[in-house]
């Protein structure tokens, strides 16, 4: 058992006023030890409810977990104690929030924030965790880290913060960082020294990676393996290879062609129509049935399983059935290199 | 492109922002470019560069600190009369980034849509109005049972989509689109950019499109520019900027765009810029890229670059690219 | 693991599945305006809606309340002072003050009184229930102009200085600053030494303040409106001043100008009772809820009952519209809910 974290047929719901959101609708993820596993789709689709759920941080109410396990190390964490919880977040597993402006308390000051988490964790001495600050803010990049852990957040810019956000998540050597879209906020440039770092230090501490991302250029650049997620499921899981150049769920066909490649002159990008499934009406099939070019009637009342396509590569989707007629992938699909 | 007619033409373009006393944010700081009649000039840049203020500063959301704007050959910068205001208001439109603020809240997407047409009187009965309001409704790809709802039953996608309905209902020529997709996921983002491409040729609309994002820009438009801290860097048909960028900046952009293709991240070079984007009240003396540039000579802290022709089309302003122009000391 | 597919999915249901694109925009759920929304969420709202119910009943009560016998407001009778509280059939009922007795002794009977004066008599011997209604309808009445007087004076003051800015705004501004520093009770005394005690002074003191806070409430949601997108969208149809104050900036202020009036209708109340109470208020023979309260005071050791409905009433009023304008907070702003 390779498995340091495992999701098993995991379903989240919120209760609003409108009825009940069922966010997350059975969810099965494995991540291996110093993998990185990147979790892409549609927007609502489940995403950051599933990293929340993992990190128990979910509100309840309007909340509830109603089915599923999480399991750590072989241990489940929804049935660990709030106390149980608190020691596991920031050791064992910690979290980098989208927002870097937010992500950071403003009244505290810089080495503060890091030196916590080792204070309260490892039971480290004021003086040896400040060193510990100093030595994480150099890791994750910061010129003249002696200065800037006294320093406030309003004091660093945009990528700086971001980089002491990792450096919190990084302090007590966690063994699994969940990036809730860690670059979203951040200009191209920027992200491209936050990626950099990412790499590095996953190769110097063999983290495992959950990153949750929209960006599919990301994913290439970051991820050994890919989870797609649609409607609060995952339709599709494999290598970044499989997923990129063999993929078999029209979602993710939809989702590769309508991105513009650089090196591409082609005038037309590939549109999905419509818009993602409300959640608190799901559809009784596929989610993606309603926007499907390949939606066939079984779609449309039944809910594909999983379609072992290889060791690392599942599908949900009718069309993989052999009764399914034969489809091909848009062109642009599978296409390598330049 | 010579040949072509010019519909927009900027000059030296400022906007300063006062902050605190004495004190100014130069969030525009003298760009220059042309957009001719017909085509989609692409503007990009990191987050506060200016693009924004550039496109708002056009359409007279604020007033220009200095230099000229001239639309269809007219100078629109300034005091203008009434009449002069409104013709503008109904050549010029644009569309916004947010499609969650961009719509009141308090409105039925049909008087969202029919605003402009209420102001320039564009109906003469309300059964024409409505009529109006249809065949717009059905242009964006939405339909007529829609008119009556509100903006918040709809998702960011359809909302862009009122949005573009609403510039077009005044059937202006030229449509400022400032981060249209941004807020977009990515496969509705492809429906937008599509539907915008084929109002393009149909109604054969000029487009100052504005983006981070690099490679929807290259994909959509005709031209490119590049933003950097409230200047100018290059300006260059959208494959020649691709192919052959002369700026350093440029050049760290392209390189810096991850692509969705694992085989290419896994060899490409990167060039990762040191730093960050320093401040638009204090900005650097000289070439105001040259604190982050991997080839900053001494004379880009003294002189500021001239933005040149330094091919055909192809406009930058870099101190490695401006040979015969390095003699005219100015700034 | 393959799941392998159900029995009851046939081969003909491979076969393409006719979905019409155009229903992939359809919205199925029912379209709701803003303030239809909002009415829903507001009548889901238990406490509110029982706050209404007692703040119409009591409304309607001082309305015909006084109609319901003859005694008059004013009509003294030295021979019917200070009797507590008598209802024909409720009086069985031991633990409600409507027997007629005080201290243990009936006084109806001790002093042959054959009439029935359901909430007693004062010192001078006026019907309290009649005296009680007609101060609840002196009270409202005064609630109700302050209640327009922030409407128009706060609404018209905020809505220019942040439409305008700029020099108006700063003058304006400054104005706002010196009135609110100086304290409502010195006002008062100096309203009182050119004016009469009574309903004209008490309404001018709390309208002219009154809309100070109403003033900041808009002119800050007003700022905030002024740079949204839809406001520029509406410049750059080249609208007018009037058309965006009045078809953008209102109707989204809205919200928060009917909140803010409702939790002014109570403060008017209390304030009108505390100067009543203290003897800057209404005038003998008028009566208003504080007033009465101001002159049962003096006799609370003896007759206790005379202070007992007035404030029973006072207490209900501030309570209802209390509970009532948190629920349409939350009916307007239900993010603002935790
Ligand atoms: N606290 C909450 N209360 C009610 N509904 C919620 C709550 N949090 C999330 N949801 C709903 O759960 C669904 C999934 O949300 P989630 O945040 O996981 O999406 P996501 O995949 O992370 O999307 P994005 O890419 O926009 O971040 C959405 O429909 C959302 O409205
Ligand atoms: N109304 C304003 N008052 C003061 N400063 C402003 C104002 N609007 C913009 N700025 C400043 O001007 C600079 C340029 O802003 P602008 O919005 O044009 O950037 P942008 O390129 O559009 O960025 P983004 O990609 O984030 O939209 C920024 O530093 C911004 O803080
Ligand atoms: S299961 Fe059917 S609807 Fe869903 S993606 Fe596959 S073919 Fe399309
Ligand atoms: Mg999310
Ligand atoms: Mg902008």
């Amino acid at each position: 058992m390779d498995n340091i974290l495992e999701l098993k047929d995991l379903h989240v719901s919120f209760d609003t006023f409108s009825g009940e959101v069922q966010a997350v609708r059975g969810v099965n993820l494995e991540l291996k030890k110093g993998e990185t596993l990147a979790i892409v789709g549609e927007s609502g689709s489940g995403k950051s409810v599933t990293s929340k759920t993992i990190m128990g941080l979910i509100p309840k109410p309007p909340g509830k977990i109603k089915n599923g396990e999480i399991l750590f190390e072989g241990k489940d964490l929804l049935k660990f104690s709030n106390k149980e919880m608190q020691r596991v977040r920031g050791k064992e597993i910690s979290m980098i929030f989208q927002d870097p402006m937010t992500a950071l308390n403003p009244t505290m000051k810089v080495g503060k924030q890091i030196m916590e988490g080792l204070i309260k964790h490892q039971n480290m001495s004021k003086s040896d965790a400040k060193k510990r600050a100093i030595e994480l803010l150099e890791l994750v990049g910061i010129p003249n880290p002696d200065a800037r852990v006294d320093q406030y957040p309003h004091e660093f810019s945009g990528g700086m913060r971001q980089r002491v956000v990792i450096a919190i998540a990084l302090a007590c050597n966690p063994k699994v960082l969940i990036a809730d879209e860690p670059t979203t906020a951040l200009d191209v440039t920027i992200q491209a020294q936050i990626l950099d770092l990412m790499k590095d230090l996953q190769d110097k501490t063999g983290t495992a990676i959950v990153l949750i991302t929209h960006d599919l250029g990301v994913v290439a650049n970051l991820a050994q393996k890919v989870a797609v997620m649609y409607g609060g499921k995952v339709v599709e899981t494999g290598t970044v290879d499989e997923i990129f150049y063999n993929p078999k769920h029209p979602y993710t066909w939809g989702l590769l062609s309508s991105m513009p490649k650089l090196h591409d002159h082609s005038n037309k990008l590939l549109a999905i129509p419509g818009s993602p499934p409300d959640l608190s009406d799901p559809p009784k099939g596929c989610p993606f049935a309603a926007r499907c070019p390949h939606a066939m009637k079984v779609c449309v009342d039944h809910m594909p399983g999983y379609f072992e396509l290889s060791e690392t590569q599942k599908s949900a989707c009718w069309l993989v059935d052999e009764r399914a007629p034969k489809v091909n992938p848009p062109e642009t699909i599978g296409v390598r290199g330049e | 492109m010579s040949n072509k007619e010019k519909l927009l033409e900027v000059k030296n373009l400022k906007k300063h922002f006062p902050v605190g006393r004495n004190l100014s944010l130069k969030a525009v700081d003298g760009v220059d470019f042309d957009i001719y009649k017909g085509e989609i000039l692409g503007l990009v840049g990191e987050s506060g560069c200016g693009k924004s203020t550039t496109g708002r500063t056009i359409i007279r959301l604020y007033n220009a600190t200095d230099g000229s704007v001239k639309f269809a050959n007219k100078e629109i910068t300034g005091k203008k009369s009434k009449k002069e205001l409104k013709e503008l208001n109904r050549r010029m439109q644009m569309i916004f980034q947010d499609p969650y603020a961009s719509l009141n809240p308090r409105m039925t997407v049909k008087d969202i849509i029919a605003e402009g047409i209420d102001i320039h009187g564009l109906a003469k009965s309300s059964k024409e109005r409505n009529e109006r309001v249809y065949e717009l409704l059905e242009t964006v790809g939405l339909n007529r049972e829609h008119a009556n709802r509100y903006p918040h039953e709809f998702s960011g996608g359809q909302r862009q989509r009122i949005g573009i309905a609403r510039a077009l209902a005044v059937e202006p020529d030229f449509i400022i689109a400032d981060e249209p997709i941004s807020a977009l996921d990515v496969s509705i983002q492809a429906q937008v950019v599509n539907l915008l491409q084929e109002l393009q040729q149909e109604h054969g609309l000029t487009y100052l499109f504005i983006a981070h994002d690099l490679s929807m820009v290259k994909h959509i438009s005709d031209r490119v520019g590049v933003m950097y801290l409230g200047n100018m860097a290059e300006l260059a048909p959208s494959d020649e900027l691709y192919d052959n960028p002369l700026h350093p900046y440029t050049q760290a952009l392209l390189s810096a765009i991850p692509v969705p293709d694992p085989e290419i991240e896994r060899t490409r070079e990167r060039i990762i810029l040191e730093g960050d984007v320093p401040s638009p009240i204090d900005p650097p003396s000289g070439c105001r890229f040259r604190t982050r540039c991997p080839m900053a000579m001494e004379i880009c802290a003294i002189v500021r670059p001239k933005w040149h022709e330094a091919r055909e089309g192809h406009w930058v302003a870099c101190h490695l690219h401006n040979e015969e122009a390095n003699e005219t000391k100015e700034d | 693991m393959m799941k392998m597919p159900n029995n009851d999915i046939t081969n003909d249901m491979f076969l393409p599945a006719d979905i019409d694109t155009t229903q992939s925009e359809k919205i199925s759920r029912q379209s709701l305006s803003f303030w239809k929304d909002a009415r829903k969420r507001l009548a889901k709202n238990k406490g509110a809606m029982i706050s209404l119910v007692i703040i119409i009943f009591i409304v309607i009560i001082s309305l015909i309340g006084p109609h319901m016998n003859n005694y008059g407001a004013y009509k003294q009778n030295l021979h019917l002072v200070n009797l507590p509280a008598k209802i024909p059939v409720l009086e069985k009922i031991s633990f409600l003050p409507f027997n007629g007795t005080e201290h243990g002794v009936d006084i109806y009977e001790q002093r042959h009184i054959k009439q029935n004066f359901w909430f007693g008599t004062d010192d001078l011997g006026r019907d309290l229930w009649t005296r009680t209604w007609k101060g609840t309808q002196i009270s409202l009445l005064i609630a109700v102009i302050a209640a327009l007087a922030d409407l128009v004076i706060g609404v018209a003051y905020g809505g220019i200085s942040a439409y305008y800015g700029k020099h108006v705004d700063n003058v304006m501004q400054r104005i706002v600053e010196v009135l609110s520093g100086i304290p409502n009770l010195v006002l008062i005394i100096l309203l009182i030494l050119v004016l009469q005690p009574g309903l004209l002074t008490i309404t001018i003191a709390i309208v002219s303040t009154g809309w100070i806070s109403m003033s900041r409430i808009v002119r800050g949601q007003m700022l905030r409106l002024k740079s949204e997108e839809y406001v520029y969208a509406s410049q750059t149809l080249g609208a007018s001043n009037s058309r965006i104050i009045f078809k953008h900036l209102v109707p989204n202020t809205s919200g928060q100008i009917i909140i803010n009036t409702m939790f002014s209708v109570p403060s008017a109340i209390f304030f009108e009772a505390f100067l009543s109470f203290i003897g800057l208020g209404i005038r003998d023979p008028q009566a208003s809820l504080g007033s009465l309260i101001n002159r049962a005071y003096g006799v609370f050791q003896i007759h206790p009952s005379q202070v007992l409905f007035p404030s029973i009433v006072i207490c209900l009023l501030l309570i209802c519209f209390n509970i009532l304008g948190d629920g349409l907070r939350d009916a307007f702003d239900p993010k603002l809910r935790k």
